[in-house]
C-alpha cells in the first residue's frame, strides 16, 4: 500500500510543479492573444466573405476565396520565387553566419569584438535609407554597379531581370548575417567548457571540435535560425518593395505572397482576397516549419 | 491518466472558445466601408453657414503635405484667430491615402479638411466619403478657374473641393544638348522622334527622354491625343484603351521605346536626377511644377535648361494635366462649415498668396493671368520667363478628360501590365489592353458595371 | 594538462608532435594561437559588410547638392557632417528629437517588454512538462507563420475599436509580443540551465519563482542579452505597424518620420532634404550601436561553472 501511495503522491507532484510552467508562460500568452490571435482569427472571418470596396455588401463566400487562391497564377508565380530565393538564399547566409560564429568563438580571430560589431551593423541600419542605398550601389548609370563595370568590363545591370534575384538574395545576406552570427555566438558562450576539456584531451583537434562538438552542442539554435529564415523567405517582403522604386515594371505587385497581399489591401482594398492569400501562404509556411523542426530536433518539442 | 487528458482538453477548450467567442465579437465590430453619415453640427448647409462658422471659430484638423501648407494655416491662424487648425502631414501621396481610407474605414480618426490629388479624387468621393460643396454655394466660383482644374474637382454632379493648383505639361528641354548636337526644338511628334533618333545615332549614351513606364504619364499623355479612355455615370464605367487617342500615343511612343531611345531610369531617384543634370536626358515633358525640382534636386543642370510648348500631333497647341491637388471636407467632420469656409480661404482666399510663394503653380485664371507672375524671369533657366510657356500651356489643356473611380488602384498594376510592354519593349498596346482587362475585371468585382 | 608522450596512442586516438608540444609550452586547445589566414578570410567579408556603411557615412557628409551630384563614395567638395547633423536635430522646430525620444519610450518598454515576456516564457517551455506545451509552440509558430501586411488591417480596426489608435500603446503593446525572442530563450534556457541544477535547488526547498530568479537567470544571461538587442533592434527599427497606426507626427518613431522626409524630399512640390534623411539614419544607428557596446560584456559570462558535478 505504501508504494502506491508514494506513486501517485509523485504522479501528483510531478503535474503540480509542471503546471507552474503554465504560469510562466501564460503573460505572454495573454499578449500573443491579442497582437496575433484576434486580428488572425478576424482576417480568417475575412477570407470566409467578399465585400465591395464602394458599395458595401458582405457576400459569405464560403471557400471560394481560398479557391481562387490555389488557382491564381500570380499567386503561384509569387510562391515560386519565394521558394527559389529560399533554396539560394538561406543555405548561404547561414553558412556565413555559421562560419562567422565560429571564427569569433573560436579565439583565433584578432580583434574579435569588432567583427562582431561590424557584422552586426547592417541589421542596424533602418530601411527608409535603404532605397537610396541599393539606388546608389546597384545604379548602373552613377552608381558602384556602374564603376565595377567599368572597372571590369563588364554589364552586368544589377536591377535586370536576369540578375534581381541574385541582388535581393544579396541584400538580404548582407542584412541577416550578423543577425544569425548572433544567435549561434550567443549559443555558443553557453557550451560549457568542460565539453572543450574533454575533446582535448580526446586529442580533436580545432577542426573535429568545431564539428563533433560545437556544431552539436547548438542545434537547438541551428534549428531555430532555420525555422525563422524559412518564415523570413516565405514572408519576404521589404527588399523586393525597396527595389520596386528603382524597377517598378520588373517588380510588379505580385512579386512575392506577401507583396501580393499587401497590394490587395492597400492598392485595391480587396481586404478579403488579401486575407486570404496571406492564410494559404502561412499554411503553407508553417507546415514546412514544423516539418523542419521535426527533423532538426530529436527531442520531441 | 484519464484526469490528466481531460484537464489538457478542458483547458484547450476553453482557450479555444474564448479566441473563438473574441474574433465573432471583432467581426461584428468590424467596419464596412462607405458612407459614414454625416456628424454634422446641425448646421444647415448654405453659403452662409461658411461666414458664420468663421465668425463663430472652432478647431479642424488638416492633412496635406504640400510645403506650403504649414505657412498657409499660420496665415489663416492670423486672420481667423477664433479658428485652430491642427496642421498634420500624415504622409505623402499612397501613405497619406492609406491613412485615410483605413481612418474611412474605422468610422473615426479622419480629419476635417484633406488634401486629395485630382486622380484620387473619384476614389474618396464615390463611396459618399467627402462631403458636396455646392450645398455651401461653392458651385459659384467656376469662373476663377480653368475649365480643366474645375473639371477635376467635380465628380458625377457634386463638387468636392476646390482647385490648388495645376500641372498643364510642357516640355522643359536641355538647351547644352540641343546645342551640341545641333538639333532644333520639335513642334511635333513626328518632329520629336527625328530629334530622338538622331540623338540617340550621335550619342547612345543620351536619351530623348526619360519614361519608365508611369501611369500618371500614360493617362496624360493619352489625354493629350485626345483620348478619352474612361468614362463614368454612376455605377456604369467604360474603359478603352484602343480609341484614337490611345491608338495616337502608342504609335509614337512604340517607336521611341522600341528602338532604345527613351531611358529606362527610374524616376525621383538619385541616378535620375543625375541624369538631369548632366545631359543624359535631353527632354521631359511634365508637369508645371518641375521648375521647383529643378532648382531644388538638380543643381547640375542650372542655366541648361529652357522650356518650349509640348509636341503636338498636328502642330495645334494641345496639352494636358500632369499632376495637382485639392483639398476636401470629410463627411467624418463634425464641423463641415467650419472646414468648407477653411477650404475656401486657402484655394478662393487669402490661402493662395503663401501657395504660390513656395513655387506652386495656380489654378486660378487671374494668377494665371498676373503680369508679374507671368514675365518673371527665372535664373535656373537662364533668364527665360517660363511662366510664359507654362500659362499658355494652361489655357491650351485638352477638355474632356475623366479618371475612373479607383485610379489609384490602376496606376498600382501598371507595373505589372503595361510595364511588361516597356521592360520587353514591345508594343505597348497589348501592355494597355491587360491593363484594360485587368481593371474591367476589379471593377466588376468591386460593384461597378464596367463595359456592359 | 598532463603531458602526453609523443607517439602514444590514447584511446584510439593517436596524438600529433605539434599537439604535445603545444601542450607542454603551456599553450592549452582552449587559448589558440590567432591565425592569420582567418583573420584574412574574415576580413574579405568584412570589407562586404562595410562597404555601404561607408556610403552611408560618406553621404552624411555631404551637401544636399553635393550628394545629387558627385558620386557615392566619394567625398563631396565640402565637409557638412555637422552642419547636417545641426540642420537634421532643429528642422521643423526639432521633430527629430520628439522622433528620438518616441522611440526611445517605445523601445524601453516594448523591447524591455518583449525580452520580460519572451525570457520567462521560454524558460517555461523549456524546463517544465506541462500538458500543452506542444499546442503552444504549434500555435505561435502557425501565428508568425502568417504574413503581417494582411493583418494590418484586422489590427487596425481592432485597436481603432478599442480607441488606442494614434497612442502610444498602439506601438507598444504589438511590440511587446516577440515569437523569436521566444524560441530563442527557450533554446538558450535548454541548453544552458541544467535539469540537475533545478532539481538541486528544488530539494533545498525554493519555489519555483525564486529558482528562476536567483538560480536560472544568471545562467541566462548571453541569451537574454541576445534576445534583448533583437528586440531593442527590431522594435527600433519598427516601421510598418506605427506607419498604419499613427497619423500624429508628434507620435511617429524616428523610422515613420524619417520616411515622411525621404517621400517630401520628391515628386511635385518637393523639399529638398535627402541630406537630413541620410543624417538622420546615420544618427538613428548610433544608438543601437551604443546599446551593442553596452550589452556585449554578458556575452562573456553565463557559463555555468562548477556548481554542479558532472
Amino acid at each position: 500500500m505504501s508504494a502506491l501511495h508514494t506513486v501517485s503522491n509523485r504522479r501528483r507532484w510531478w503535474s503540480h510543479r509542471e503546471i507552474r510552467g503554465w504560469a510562466f508562460v501564460a503573460p505572454f500568452l495573454v499578449v500573443f492573444a491579442l497582437v496575433f490571435l484576434a486580428p488572425i482569427g478576424y482576417a480568417f472571418y475575412l477570407s470566409l466573405y467578399r465585400e465591395q470596396a464602394f458599395f458595401g455588401g458582405n457576400t459569405f463566400v464560403g471557400a471560394a476565396n481560398y479557391v481562387d487562391v490555389v488557382t491564381d497564377a500570380r499567386f503561384w508565380d509569387g510562391a515560386v520565387r519565394v521558394l527559389e530565393f529560399f533554396a539560394i538564399q538561406v543555405p548561404i547566409m547561414l553558412g556565413l553566419a555559421l562560419v562567422a560564429a565560429l571564427a569569433i568563438d573560436s579565439g583565433r580571430l584578432r580583434a574579435p569584438r569588432t567583427f562582431r560589431l561590424v557584422i552586426f551593423l547592417p541589421y542596424a541600419v533602418p530601411g527608409v535609407v535603404a532605397v537610396l542605398l541599393w539606388g546608389y550601389l546597384y545604379g548602373t548609370n552613377f552608381g558602384l554597379a556602374g564603376d565595377v563595370n567599368d572597372l571590369l568590363g563588364t554589364a552586368i545591370r544589377p536591377l535586370s531581370e536576369r540578375w534581381m534575384l541574385t541582388s535581393i538574395v544579396n541584400i538580404v545576406t548582407w542584412e541577416f548575417v550578423g543577425y544569425n552570427m548572433l544567435i549561434f555566438y550567443s549559443a555558443l558562450r553557453t557550451v560549457p567548457e568542460d565539453l572543450y576539456e574533454a575533446a582535448a584531451l580526446d586529442g580533436a583537434g580545432p577542426l573535429r571540435t568545431v564539428f563533433s562538438v560545437k556544431i552539436p552542442a547548438i542545434r537547438g539554435a541551428i534549428v531555430i535560425a532555420t525555422i525563422f529564415s524559412i518564415i523570413g523567405s516565405f514572408q519576404l517582403f521589404n527588399e523586393p518593395n525597396i527595389l520596386r522604386n528603382l524597377a517598378p515594371n520588373l517588380i510588379d505587385t505580385h512579386y512575392t505572397p506577401n507583396m501580393y497581399a499587401y497590394n490587395l489591401s492597400f492598392g485595391g482594398q480587396q481586404y478579403n482576397y488579401s486575407a486570404t492569400v496571406a492564410i494559404v501562404m502561412g499554411v503553407i509556411t508553417a507546415i514546412i516549419a514544423y516539418v523542419v523542426q521535426l527533423r532538426g530536433s530529436r527531442e520531441a518539442l | 491518466m484519464k484526469i490528466g487528458h481531460r484537464r489538457r482538453f478542458g483547458r484547450l477548450g476553453a482557450i479555444t472558445a474564448a479566441l473563438a467567442a473574441s474574433s465573432l465579437i471583432l467581426a461584428g465590430c468590424g467596419g464596412s466601408g462607405g458612407d459614414n453619415g454625416s456628424a454634422g453640427s446641425g448646421a444647415k448647409a448654405s453659403p452662409q453657414a461658411l461666414d458664420a462658422a468663421l465668425k463663430k471659430g472652432g478647431t479642424i484638423t488638416y492633412w496635406s503635405w504640400t510645403p506650403s501648407a504649414e505657412a498657409q494655416v499660420k496665415a489663416f491662424t492670423d486672420e481667423y484667430p477664433n479658428v485652430k487648425v491642427n496642421y498634420v502631414n500624415a504622409g505623402t501621396g499612397n501613405d497619406h491615402y492609406k491613412k485615410l481610407q483605413n481612418a474611412i474605414k474605422a468610422g473615426s480618426g479622419a480629419p476635417d479638411v484633406a488634401q486629395i490629388e485630382y486622380q484620387a479624387l473619384p476614389q474618396f468621393a464615390l463611396p459618399g466619403s467627402l462631403v458636396d460643396l455646392s450645398a455651401y454655394g461653392l458651385d459659384s466660383l467656376e469662373s476663377d478657374y480653368t475649365p480643366s482644374t474645375w473639371a477635376a474637382v467635380h465628380v458625377g454632379d457634386g463638387l468636392y473641393g476646390l482647385p490648388q493648383d495645376s500641372g498643364p505639361m510642357a516640355m522643359f528641354y536641355n538647351k547644352d544638348v540641343f546645342d551640341k548636337y545641333h538639333l532644333t526644338v520639335p513642334k511635333t511628334w513626328d518632329e520629336y522622334i527625328a530629334v530622338a533618333k538622331k540623338l540617340h545615332q550621335a550619342d547612345p549614351t543620351k536619351f530623348i527622354t526619360d519614361d519608365p513606364g508611369d501611369p500618371g504619364f500614360a493617362t496624360s499623355m493619352i489625354w493629350q491625343a485626345g483620348g478619352k479612355p474612361f468614362t463614368t455615370d454612376g455605377k456604369k464605367v467604360t474603359i478603352n484603351f484602343q480609341d484614337d487617342g490611345s491608338k495616337k500615343w502608342t504609335s509614337v511612343w512604340n517607336q521611341l521605346v522600341g528602338d532604345g531611345s527613351i531611358g529606362q531610369i527610374a524616376g525621383w531617384t538619385d541616378e535620375w536626377y543625375k541624369a538631369l543634370g548632366d545631359g543624359t536626358i535631353a527632354t521631359m515633358n511634365i508637369g508645371a511644377w518641375m521648375p521647383g525640382v529643378f532648382e531644388s534636386s538638380v543643381p547640375g543642370g542650372a542655366g541648361k535648361w529652357r522650356v518650349a510648348p509640348m509636341p503636338t500631333y498636328d502642330g495645334q497647341p494641345a496639352t494636358a494635366e500632369n499632376g495637382g491637388s485639392t483639398e476636401s471636407v470629410l463627411k467624418q467632420s463634425k464641423n463641415p462649415a467650419l472646414a468648407a469656409a477653411f477650404v475656401r480661404w486657402l484655394n478662393n482666399g487669402n490661402g493662395i498668396k503663401p501657395f504660390l510663394e513656395k513655387g506652386g503653380f495656380p489654378a486660378t485664371v487671374k494668377d494665371l493671368n498676373d503680369p508679374s507672375f507671368v514675365n518673371k524671369p527665372d535664373p535656373y533657366f537662364g533668364g527665360q520667363p517660363v511662366n510664359q510657356v507654362l500659362t499658355a500651356a494652361a489655357k491650351s489643356v485638352v477638355p474632356g478628360w475623366s479618371y475612373l473611380p479607383y485610379e489609384l488602384y490602376a496606376n498600382n498594376i501598371f507595373g505589372d501590365t503595361v510595364g511588361k510592354s516597356y521592360l520587353a519593349k514591345s508594343d505597348l498596346n497589348a501592355g494597355l489592353e491587360s491593363w484594360q482587362n485587368a481593371l474591367v475585371k476589379y471593377g466588376n468585382e468591386q460593384g461597378f458595371e464596367v463595359n456592359k | 594538462m598532463t603531458v602526453i608522450q609523443e607517439g602514444t596512442v590514447t584511446a584510439g586516438n593517436v596524438v600529433s608532435a605539434r599537439r604535445t608540444r603545444k601542450v607542454a609550452a603551456g599553450i592549452s586547445p582552449l587559448r589558440p594561437r590567432k591565425s592569420r589566414l582567418l583573420t584574412g578570410l574574415m576580413l574579405l567579408y568584412l570589407v562586404y559588410t562595410l562597404v555601404p556603411l561607408v556610403w552611408l557615412v560618406i553621404s552624411a557628409t555631404k551637401t544636399q547638392s553635393d550628394l545629387l551630384s558627385t558620386s557615392g563614395l566619394q567625398f563631396g567638395h565640402d565637409f557638412a557632417l555637422f552642419s547636417n547633423i545641426k540642420e537634421t536635430l532643429t528642422y521643423r522646430n526639432g521633430i527629430f528629437l520628439r522622433w528620438l525620444g518616441n522611440t526611445l519610450l517605445y523601445v524601453v518598454v516594448g523591447a524591455g517588454g518583449a525580452t520580460l515576456l519572451a525570457t520567462v516564457a521560454g524558460y517555461g517551455l523549456a524546463k517544465y512538462r506541462f500538458p500543452g506545451r506542444r499546442v503552444v509552440f504549434a500555435v505561435v509558430l502557425g501565428a508568425i507563420a502568417i504574413p503581417n501586411t494582411a493583418l494590418a488591417v484586422p489590427t487596425f480596426l481592432m485597436f481603432s475599436d478599442m480607441g488606442l489608435t494614434n497612442t502610444v500603446w498602439a506601438i507598444i503593446v504589438p511590440s511587446l509580443v516577440s515569437p523569436f525572442g521566444l524560441y530563442l530563450m527557450w533554446v538558450y534556457a535548454e541548453q544552458a540551465v541544467p535539469q540537475e541544477l533545478l532539481e538541486a535547488a528544488r530539494i533545498d526547498g525554493a519555489g519555483e519563482f525564486r529558482i528562476f530568479w536567483t538560480v536560472s537567470l544568471r545562467l541566462l544571461a548571453p541569451g537574454i542579452v541576445t534576445v534583448l538587442l533583437f528586440a531593442v533592434v527590431s522594435t527600433w527599427n519598427n516601421y510598418f505597424l506605427p506607419l498604419i497606426m499613427l497619423s500624429k507626427p508628434n507620435l511617429y518613431p524616428l523610422t515613420v518620420g524619417l520616411t515622411q522626409w525621404s517621400n517630401q524630399a520628391q515628386g511635385a512640390g518637393a523639399d529638398p532634404i535627402y541630406n537630413l534623411v541620410i543624417t538622420g539614419s546615420l544618427l538613428t544607428i548610433v544608438p543601437l550601436v551604443v546599446v551593442f557596446f553596452l550589452l556585449q560584456r554578458f556575452w562573456q559570462s553565463g557559463l555555468s561553472a562548477g556548481s554542479v558535478k558532472q
